[in-house]
């Protein structure tokens, strides 16, 4: 597949964009914890080369069937393709990172 | 209806036979689980549950599809003859597949399923949906991490959905040792029904069992469904009592001494007619004739052959001067032709009970019944016909089945199962006499009607059946050639007698005339002495008279004074 990172194309994705989205359903506490999870992360691992994009189900209905939404909070990778999807509070860093391609699968 | 004031309010599913079962439906505003194994139907009957209600009963619905596709489902229900696409347009269905694919997704805390709430959610407040199908809720067990939360997550939908108000049908796989892998029936416990795909005899059936319902009566057998080009239809509609009216207007038979001897109009309409027989006893042909004589009364008869064609029935009957061909053609008679292997019982039944709904038959002839037993499947095929029979009785078309007993066992025996759900029951028997084998016909029983419990010779000829007399005198009851033979007998017997007492006859007129000319001459002869006699006492009297003229005038002339005495004339006697 095209653009399937491996360990030694780390740093060439490092220097994509980062196309992030980030669904909550109101301010919830697991949804302001995600946001919050997900800035340190993306500071840390991305500084520079990311955008992060919230969007709120309750004001957008309709992007929940769009955008094959269930789990509340859903962190979706929009670029670099392929998409990946990441559940959760993303209070765990490093199934984050897997998550996002920056750090290798098992 | 007595159980009308304390139910629930019930959504119609609109699904023939079910309705029936639930009482009106599933219950109204709350989730129903279906579950059953793979491919027993879970997501057609949820589907027709939603197109029904969308369609018939104005209350739009969502479908939620985790397995298949929007286009998959739409493809696959066209089938069904739904259209899918059309009621989309029309905002009368939503259909929202929820893709889950578990390796694109990685958990990386808590979470919970908002989400999927938010999207139908909206997608019942797009249409005003009163429907919902979660169709098979499952798989977000496969396709998400932390079954914990997922069941916590579940268990406030299904509580949400109530209070949304909506029906709704939750399917789900049949699981080991519980209804369903996940043990959704503790999250929704109003109303249970589990679907059974299973085979038996290399003959598979699918079944329905509503194992709960909460606050309403319902049905609690398994019964079987079926799933074709018109979607699905559970049966029985019927046998849910003995309610039947029963008719007092008769059917003839098609058989006049036939009719006779059943209290002398034929079958009741509505009634159910067994012929039972050993093979080549002549059953089909009665149903033929039963048949022949509807058609030309102008009443619609539906032959179920599961042993001949529709063709070699009617040539068969030809050749005793019975022609079925115009019925057929004018559309009176239909036959239904079908292996009895060909499906399942449940099957059969559900395609004889939507021939019948299509046809609208006063009479259907099943020809035979027993050919359904195979091994033994004797209580099943029981029940099936039980509920035919209900089923026919309730519509108030007479029902002609006929049977075929196996020579050797009693020639009652395997009918006694279906016996008592038989109002009139003929036995055909053969009956080896003289070294042949003749056809002989008695009925069983016959309710309601005062029948004949004489045995009748049944002929096939030419022109048709006929029913005989048998001979039966000293030498106990005479058939065929051995009757034949017995009357020409008595015939001779007969001529003798009537040629003895026309000699009797003769003599005796004979002898009349011989004593009538005796008498003449009697008479002759009295007569003649009659005359002679009489003119002897007229000469005597002449004699007399002119002898005592004489006498007188002797005296006259001797002058004489004195009278002649008495002595004196004797003397001169």
């Amino acid at each position: 597949m095209r653009n399937e990172p491996t360990e030694h194309k780390l740093a060439e994705t490092q220097s994509d964009i980062f196309l992030l989205r980030l669904y909550v359903a109101g301010q919830t506490p697991k949804s302001v914890l995600a946001f919050a999870n997900l800035k340190n992360i993306c500071e840390e691992h991305l500084a520079g080369h990311y955008t992060i994009e919230v969007v709120d189900l309750l004001e957008n209905p309709k992007l929940a069937r769009g955008d094959q939404i269930l789990a509340i909070p859903t962190l979706v990778r929009r670029l670099p393709e392929p998409m990946r999807k990441i559940i959760g509070d993303l209070s765990n860093t490093e199934r984050v990172l897997i998550g996002l391609d920056l750090l290798p699968r098992e | 209806m007595p159980n009308a004031r304390a139910q629930l309010p019930k959504a119609p599913t609109g699904i023939q036979g079910l309705d029936e079962i639930t009482n009106g439906g599933l219950p109204k505003g709350r989730p129903t689980l279906v579950c059953g194994s793979a491919g027993c139907g879970k997501t057609v009957m949820a589907m027709e549950f939603l197109v029904h209600g969308a369609q018939e009963f104005n209350e739009p619905g969502v479908f939620m599809a985790f397995e298949e596709t929007e286009k998959d489902l739409t493809q696959n229900v066209a089938s069904l003859g739904f259209d899918l696409q059309d009621l989309i347009a029309r905002k009368k269905i939503v259909l929202d597949f929820v893709y889950i694919e578990r390796s694109e997704i990685e958990e990386t805390g808590e979470y919970d399923l908002e989400g999927l709430f938010i999207r139908l959610g909206h997608a019942i407040d797009s249409i005003g949906a009163k429907r919902v199908v979660l169709d098979t809720i499952e798989s977000l067990f496969a396709g998400l991490p932390n079954p914990l939360i997922l069941r916590a997550e579940l268990r406030r939908l299904f509580r949400w959905l109530k209070e949304k108000g909506v029906t709704s049908i939750i399917t789900g796989e049949r699981g080991e040792g519980s209804l369903t892998r996940q043990g959704l029936e503790e999250f929704v416990s109003d109303c249970v029904i589990v679907l059974d795909h299973r085979s038996s005899e290399q003959v598979s059936s699918r079944r329905l069992r509503v194992v709960k319902y909460r606050g309403s009566t319902h049905g609690t057998n398994e019964y079987p469904f079926l799933i074709d080009e018109n979607g699905i239809s559970v049966l029985p509609v019927t046998s849910l009592g003995l309610q039947q009216i029963a008719s007092t207007q008769r059917v003839p038979s098609g058989i006049p001494r036939l009719d006779a001897m059943l209290g002398g109009e034929g079958y009741y309409r509505g009634s159910s007619v067994l012929i039972s027989g050993t093979s080549g006893t002549g059953k089909s042909s009665l149903a033929a004739h039963f048949a022949a004589a509807a058609c030309q009364r102008g009443e619609n008869t539906l032959y179920f052959a599961f042993e001949e064609s529709p063709s070699q029935i009617m040539r068969n009957m030809g050749s005793i001067g019975i022609d079925l061909q115009p019925y057929v053609e004018k559309g009176l008679l239909q036959f239904q032709a079908n292996r009895p292997t060909f499906a399942g019982l449940e099957m059969h039944l559900s395609m004889m009970h939507k021939a019948i709904n299509t046809f609208k038959p006063q009479i259907v002839i099943v020809d035979p019944l027993n050919s359904f037993i195979v091994g033994d499947n004797e209580t099943e095929v029981k029940a099936m016909l039980m509920r035919l029979v209900d089923f026919l009785k309730m519509k108030q078309i007479t029902g002609f089945f006929t049977s075929l007993t196996s020579s050797g066992t009693a020639l009652e025996h395997t009918d006694i199962a279906i016996s008592s759900l038989i109002d009139t029951w003929l036995l055909l028997r053969s009956i080896e006499i003289g070294g042949e084998r003749n056809r002989g016909l008695y009925v069983l029983k016959s309710r309601g009607m005062a029948h004949s419990n004489q045995i009748r010779e049944f002929l096939l000829t030419s022109h048709g059946v006929e029913l005989r007399d048998v001979y039966v005198g000293p030498s106990g009851v005479l058939t065929g050639s051995a009757r034949q033979a017995q009357e020409a007998q008595e015939q001779a017997t007969q001529t003798l007698q009537k040629q003895e007492v026309e000699r009797r006859k003769l003599e005796l007129e004979r002898k009349r005339k011989a004593m009538e000319a005796q008498i003449t001459a009697i008479r002759t002869e009295f007569e003649a002495q009659e005359t002679e006699t009489l003119n002897v006492i007229k000469q005597e009297q002449a004699r007399e008279v002119q002898l005592t003229q004489e006498r007188t005038n002797m005296a006259l002339i001797r002058k004489a004074d004195a009278k002649p005495n008495r002595l004196e004339a004797q003397i001169a006697k």
